[in-house]
């Protein structure tokens, strides 16, 4: 027999501990994917208990359940139409009068609520009391209390919800809000002439459908429409004649005085379960934030928060890094003794295992800068750097909140982009996800310490950090520029809620760093293995290369000689010969490798974009090495490696000695950086693009603008330096 | 008085709130009403946005969000 299966959606306000309670309840069985057709977070899981299937649903945290924001529309939407057996409303027990006007709202729809009273200990500690039992009563609904964070209440709440899933009792209207005369005598009239015109049609409650058609509620508005057809007229004029009245009478609009009726009602609710008076917040929270915030000293402390989460991704990173790095080689080794030579083997180790390792190297670095990140989330940092930035934000035209994904770009651009969701405005978070990539990614990190390492030598740092500075700027001038043309409008409001301060839960930190880590892994089993194995048949085919020199003929000739001349035994020169031997023989067959790149498919596409790449001082090799970087930016590194012939792995260092052979500039070194910072973003990113701004478009808009800059600021670099005199 | 005027550490009771529709809804919704007080806890380093605390949470505005609301201080 198959248990029977309940569906539990958690609502509340952001903030709330809704996470951390859905992260008990359902713990590693959770799905993370997206709500069809937008780009917000949906996340669910499916758990056994009692004898029950329990399907839950986080739905989006929101204050309010006005279709003014995707997460609320998305929330409300869920509720009216997938229709789940229960609604949990979770309630920051600490905050009880803001978080009933969600609570009321739940109320007013037709569903099963369940009130969830969390962080009961924190309310407790402030010597707020609140009497359940009365909050229960009044408004007619089981209310628990939980505190998520220590897994306290939790059994009892699932048991309460298949307990209320099961019983025949439907909510009574009694225990709603009750609005004032004239306003109930429009919501009358108007219930009047929907039962009349589409009686059993009607897809919501009546009660509340008159609600919202009052407020002027877009979808509800345009739902009835479709559904009355004929009659839709009569009733949106019925809708537009009470509307004008109450204006008329309160000089108000109706909206506006049902949210005031509803903070009146919960004010009266408030008076009577608050056993004590909420105090001025003398606590904690408020002390660490007048440091964290503090005029004088709240920058540097946020600059130094970032410094250290840099810091310890790019040196803590270091050492798993190498281990990555040594485990590969060592692979690498392993499979060159045991497979027989043939395309396939050829295929694995160049192709493949070079190609996926040269990126998985960063797993580290990622899994670091995302447990930061998730630490600044969980404690409510977040939303005080927000606060810190907005003014430096705002003047790029953008929200406080932008600059996490900005941030986040210098480690990963996919995971920035997905970051933007966090923006409520959708011309903000499309704005944000244009200029993110100009925030130079870690990837693009070692293409820049090749090229100034070979190039600026003990400048690199500086010169790395031009680039980034670049990177800055530009992002801020696209803003500027489209925010008062192609983005033009108010931005949305800021008011933002700065949540009190929370010791992190170690359980929601690493699921947080996990659940980013994973995209960045699906990109390395997806688009990076393709990428990979596509680059490496573009250098590997045609098979057949007709070499201007019979390389092989070379090297046996001088291993012959070198074995044909015998020195006299005394003067013990054999070890010196055998190195000048293999230098020989390295070299022949570096050349060798080198043609073969040049003659190969990549090498004729090299030749075919060389114009394109010319007036910026890139020759054809470079200009190969930045198309495959498309794939992913680390790759440039490893193509310059195979064309500039020196792929000796056993060598550090001979990258950038090739480099500094070959006819690159410092000039050209500078463009060609510039030309990394800013081109087309890697593939992944583009598709996360795709993905997030849910238009072609934009993606296309994205890879055009940026490739375009990227080539006159990498024009203007190159010529305007040769002008100067820079060679 | 506009709540954009008021001080640090000081507190006020709200008038009246002005405004377009989505920022006077939201402005409501998160509890700013007519007759909230509201305590002025702090000014973020470079004076925008504000930080406020109403019906015992903490909230911020932009300053230019702040000055659609009038006041009367207490």
């Amino acid at each position: 027999m198959t248990p029977k299966s309940l569906t539990i959606a958690l609502a509340g306000n952001p903030n709330a501990g809704k996470t951390s309670i859905f992260n008990h309840i359902t713990g590693t069985r959770q799905k993370v994917g997206n709500w069809p057709g937008v780009t917000v977070e949906k996340k669910e899981g499916t758990i056994h208990r009692y004898g029950y299937e329990l399907k839950i649903i986080d739905l989006p945290g929101t204050y309010s359940l006005t279709p003014f924001s995707i997460e609320e529309i998305i929330a409300r939407d869920f509720i009216l139409e997938a229709s789940p057996d229960v609604v949990v409303d979770i309630i920051d027990a600490s905050n009880l009068e803001r978080s009933l006007y969600l609570a009321t709202q739940l109320r007013e729809l037709d569903c099963k609520v369940i009130f969830c009273l969390n962080m009961a200990d924190v309310a407790r500690a402030r010597g707020i009391k609140i009497n359940a039992k009365k909050l229960s009563e009044l408004l007619d609904v089981p209310v628990l209390f939980t505190v998520g964070n220590k897994n306290e209440g939790i059994e009892d709440l699932l048991k309460a919800a298949i307990e209320l899933a099961e019983s025949e009792v439907l909510s009574t209207g009694k225990r709603r809000v009750r609005y004032r005369a004239d306003i109930e005598k429009a919501i009358a009239e108007i219930e009047t002439v929907l039962n009349a015109d589409l009686g059993a049609e009607i897809p919501y409650n009546t009660r509340w459908t008159a609600v919202k058609l009052i407020e002027d509620d877009a979808i509800v508005k345009e739902r009835i429409q479709q559904l009355a057809g004929q009659q839709g007229e009569r009733i949106v004029e019925t809708v537009r004649q009470q509307r004008e009245i109450l204006i008329r009478l309160f000089a108000e609009e109706p909206e506006i005085l049902t949210t005031d009726e509803r903070y009146g009602f919960i004010a009266g609710i408030v008076k009577e379960v608050h056993a004590t008076a909420i105090q001025k917040r003398v606590d904690i929270s408020r002390n660490i934030d007048l440091v964290l915030t503090n005029r004088f000293v709240g920058f540097p402390i946020f600059i130094l928060f970032i410094w250290v989460m840099f810091q310890a991704t790019f040196t803590l990173g270091a050492y798993p890094m190498d281990w990555i790095d040594a485990g590969i080689r060592g692979l690498t080794l392993l499979l060159d003794g045991i497979l027989p030579d043939s395309l396939i083997k050829e295929l694995l180790l160049d192709g493949i295992i070079a190609g996926v390792g040269s990126v998985i190297v960063f797993l580290p670095n990622i899994l670091i800068l995302f447990f930061f990140i998730a630490i600044f989330e969980d404690t409510g940092y977040m939303s005080r750097a927000a606060f810190l930035m907005d003014k430096i934000m705002h003047l790029i035209g953008l929200h406080g909140k932008s600059f996490i994904p900005m941030l986040m770009g210098f480690g990963c651009n996919v995971p920035a982009i997905m970051a933007a969701r966090t923006l409520e405005s959708e011309k903000d978070r499309i704005l944000t996800i244009l200029i993110t990539p100009f925030m130079s990614c870690s990837a693009k990190l070692p293409v820049y310490i090749v090229l100034a390492g070979a190039f600026f030598g003990p400048r690199a740092g500086t010169v790395i950090f031009l680039i980034y500075l670049l990177g800055i700027v530009l992002s801020i001038a696209t803003g500027r520029l489209f925010r008062s043309t192609l983005l033009r409008g108010a931005d949305a409001p800021f008011v933002m809620e700065l949540p009190p301060y929370r010791v992190p839960m170690f359980k929601s930190l690493t699921i947080h760093m996990w659940d980013r880590s994973k995209i960045f892994l699906r990109k390395m089993g997806g688009i990076i293995l393709v990428g990979s194995v596509v680059v490496w048949c573009l250098t590997a085919f045609p098979r057949q290369v007709s070499f201007s020199i019979d390389y092989d003929a070379r090297i046996q000739k001088i291993e012959q000689a070198y074995q044909a001349y015998q020195p006299p035994k005394q003067l013990n020169l054999s070890s010196e010969m055998e190195t000048r031997k293999d230098q020989e023989i390295q070299q022949l067959r570096a050349a060798k490798a080198a043609e073969r790149a040049e003659k190969s498919l990549m090498g004729r596409l090299g030749a075919a974009i060389a114009p394109f790449f010319q007036p910026l001082g890139i020759d054809w090799k470079g200009g190969i090495a930045l198309l495959t970087g498309f794939v992913a930016k680390e790759i440039v590194v490893s193509t310059l490696g195979v064309l500039y012939a020196a792929d000796d792995v056993s060598e550090p260092g001979a990258l950038e000695k090739a480099l500094l052979a070959s006819k690159m500039t410092p000039l050209t070194a500078f463009a060609m950086m510039i030309f990394v910072l800013l081109y087309l973003p890697c593939i992944a990113t583009v598709a996360a693009i795709r993905r997030e701004t849910g238009s072609l478009s934009w993606m296309i808009f994205s890879i055009a603008y940026t490739t375009s800059v990227a080539w006159i600021m990498a024009f203007l670099v190159y010529q305007g330096g040769k002008l100067i005199g820079f060679a | 008085m506009l709540l954009s005027e008021m001080k640090e550490g000081e507190s006020c009771r709200i008038t009246r709130i002005g405004g377009n529709g989505a920022l006077r809804r939201r402005i409501l919704e998160m509890g700013l009403l007519k007759d909230s007080e509201i305590y002025v806890e702090k000014y973020a380093p470079l004076k925008d946005p504000v930080e406020l605390i109403v019906k015992g949470y903490h909230v911020s505005l932009r300053v230019t969000e702040a000055a659609q609301i009038r006041v009367e201080k207490i």
